[in-house]
């Protein structure tokens, strides 16, 4: 198997002074669900963002495909759904999905509506073309956030929280989503994400992040950790004060 | 108060009469000696209200060393005292902060107020270099995007702005009325009105109704986008805030701000053409044979170069600010207001340094 993600010795956080967690390595390899656990404000997010490029780490390397993430003026090497959406509010659905395409392709503009189309159908949100994101539901815009990461075909995907917020029927919806697009297209997914029913339904191997220990609190499959005989590892497994 | 150091606290303790009763704790505090305990033995109700101020109350006596605790609390009450620290042991308090001295908070203010100066000089630096990069790749430019700001932020606004500098127009022409009868020099309204209007007071009138309309607006709509994560979007897509969000903007400011000036200057120079032939008895085609002999190109172009230069100032301060934003609405909402604030000392700087320029260079 071959990393697609590449993680050594990462430390994030605001500034020296206020490091989140350090000493963090991982791999994500082709094709595979990898989580990045954790209670809420221990860092996942930051992480991602340290991940995706967005915020410069403390210390340590992230290596996607072998190089550094950057966005500078360039097509991007993967696709990142943020928590909200992030969809753009001035834009129709379409036009969100279109944009990475207009930006990176010479395809004329009814390809790229075909294109959209195409990616909207795979997210079950073939007839919300000309909608405005502020007319969807949180799930909806979820999913359309999912088909604009895919826009350009992407290896990887970053998904940060795809199914915090939602009902328990939509929130499995979008598990099966993500678990068909790894599976059907080959993708490598980091999910970024506290839903214990997400991780035993989908994710393949995960890290659990601590912010009191400030590191990796563990590596591993989700039924191993939830066997484990680190009692902080075995009780966010377990959703316990206690493990017993 | 009873004499072996209690305070009784009798029946139902409700949230309506939380108020006099700190009152009256307070006031026991104040003459109590080394231990002062709660009794709550025959209190039958109490509200999360009171039990948080007799919790308080513990700490500030704590605090002067006086050792109060929260006793004999019955079963019925003793959840919602549980519940907010009324039986936990008294924790100790954190070492005081030592407060900054007027000076280190003056220090302090002047830092930011540098910082606040600095962002808009650095962010122009790294307009420019965008610019330039733009030239080599004009692809990353949002350049559709510019005929609809030019809509909004010229065409929409041109209505206001006729209003507003033919009414300006209107009352300069207005208030020198009386002092030109006096001297029977009516015919210089002409000149009053032209060249105060097109060299100063259209363009800064011009970048008033632009700050408020359009700065603004661009640091709400940018802020939204920053705080609601769109800016981190557009950049995992590849696509740099700069040239798709800040460039098509300065631009559109660029054009539509000497446009809306020149424009402005029209209006103000029919406003004054109302008062001269309402009020002073001049005939229409006297005020023009005037204002054609009175205003010269310069008068014109100075003018509509210093509003391309507020324009581009505008835009840039309005989107630096919201690319700046941070947190909630509450952050949008600051860094608009700030937008406004700056914007106008900008302009009145600006304005200050190109009058002196060209005053230099004789135009």
């Amino acid at each position: 198997m071959t990393a697609v993600v590449d993680v050594q010795d990462l430390a994030i956080g605001w500034s020296a002074d206020a490091v989140l967690i350090e000493h963090a390595s991982f791999a994500v390899e082709a094709g595979e669900i990898f989580g990045i656990l954790g209670r809420s404000a221990s860092g996942k997010s930051t992480m991602m963002r340290a991940l995706v490029g967005l915020d410069p780490p403390l210390a340590g390397t992230i290596r996607i495909d072998g190089e550094t993430p950057i966005h500078n003026h360039q097509r991007p090497q993967f696709g990142v759904m943020f928590q909200q959406g992030a969809l753009f509010g001035s834009m129709t659905v379409g036009d969100n999905i279109a944009l990475a395409l207009e930006t990176w392709t010479d395809l004329p503009r009814d390809a790229i509506r075909a294109i959209v189309n195409a990616k909207l159908r795979l997210v079950g949100l073939e007839a919300t073309a000309d909608h405005s994101p502020a007319t969807l539901s949180g799930g909806m815009r979820k999913r359309v956030a999912i088909a604009r990461a895919l826009a350009l075909d992407p290896s990887l995907l970053f998904l940060d929280e795809p199914s915090s917020g939602l009902d328990p029927i939509t929130a499995v919806e979008i598990d099966r989503l993500i678990a068909l697009l790894a599976r059907e297209l080959g993708l490598a997914v980091v999910l970024v994400t506290h839903d214990l029913g997400s991780v035993y339904a989908i994710v393949d191997r995960c890290i659990l992040i601590d912010r009191e220990a400030r590191c990796v609190l563990a590596t591993g499959k989700p039924r191993e950790l939830a066997a484990s005989t680190d009692l902080r590892v075995r009780r966010f497994f377990t959703r316990t004060q206690e493990a017993t | 108060m009873r004499a072996d150091g209690r305070l009784e606290l009798v029946g139902e303790l409700r949230t309506h009469e939380a108020r006099r009763l700190w009152r009256t704790l307070n006031e026991a505090a104040k003459s109590s000696g080394p231990q002062l305990d709660l009794d709550l033995a025959r209190t039958t109700a109490i509200d999360s209200v009171v039990v948080v101020l007799l919790v308080e109350l513990r700490g500030i006596l704590g605090a002067r060393g006086t050792k109060c605790e929260l006793v004999h609390v019955p079963a019925a009450i003793g959840p919602v005292v549980h519940l907010y620290g009324g039986d936990t042991p008294l924790a100790a308090k954190p070492a005081p902060m030592i407060e900054e001295g007027a000076l280190a908070r003056l220090g302090a203010r002047v830092e930011a107020l540098a910082h606040q100066a600095r962002d808009p000089v650095s962010f122009a630096g790294e307009l420019v270099t965008t610019m330039v990069e733009t030239v080599r790749r004009p692809r990353i430019g949002n350049w559709r995007a510019v005929p609809s700001l030019i809509q909004h932020t010229g065409a929409e606004a041109i209505p206001i702005v006729i209003v507003l500098l033919f009414l300006v127009g209107f009352t300069i022409a207005m208030q020198s009325t009386p002092s030109l009868q006096l001297v029977g020099a009516n015919i210089y309204v002409v000149d009053l009105v032209s060249i105060s209007v097109t060299r100063e007071l259209a363009p800064l009138m011009g970048a008033i109704i632009i700050t408020g309309r359009s700065g603004a607006g661009f640091a709400a709509e940018i802020g939204t986008m920053r705080i609601s994560e769109e800016i981190d979007a557009l950049r995992t897509m590849g696509i740099a805030p700069m040239p798709y969000l800040v460039l098509p903007r300065v631009l559109a400011l660029a054009i539509v701000a000497p446009m809306l000036v020149l424009i402005g200057d029209v209006a103000a120079v029919i406003g004054g053409l109302v008062v001269a032939v309402v009020s002073l008895g001049l005939t229409p085609q006297a005020y023009l044979a005037e204002l054609q002999a009175t205003l010269i190109p310069s008068d014109v172009w100075t003018g509509l170069v210093k509003s391309g230069v507020f324009g581009i100032a505008i835009a840039l301060i309005g989107c630096q600010q919201g690319l700046a934003a941070r947190g909630a609405a509450a952050g949008v909402g600051r860094r608009t207001t700030a937008t406004v604030v700056i914007c106008l000392f900008a302009i009145v700087v600006l304005d200050t340094l190109m009058t002196i320029f060209f005053r230099r260079v004789d135009v």
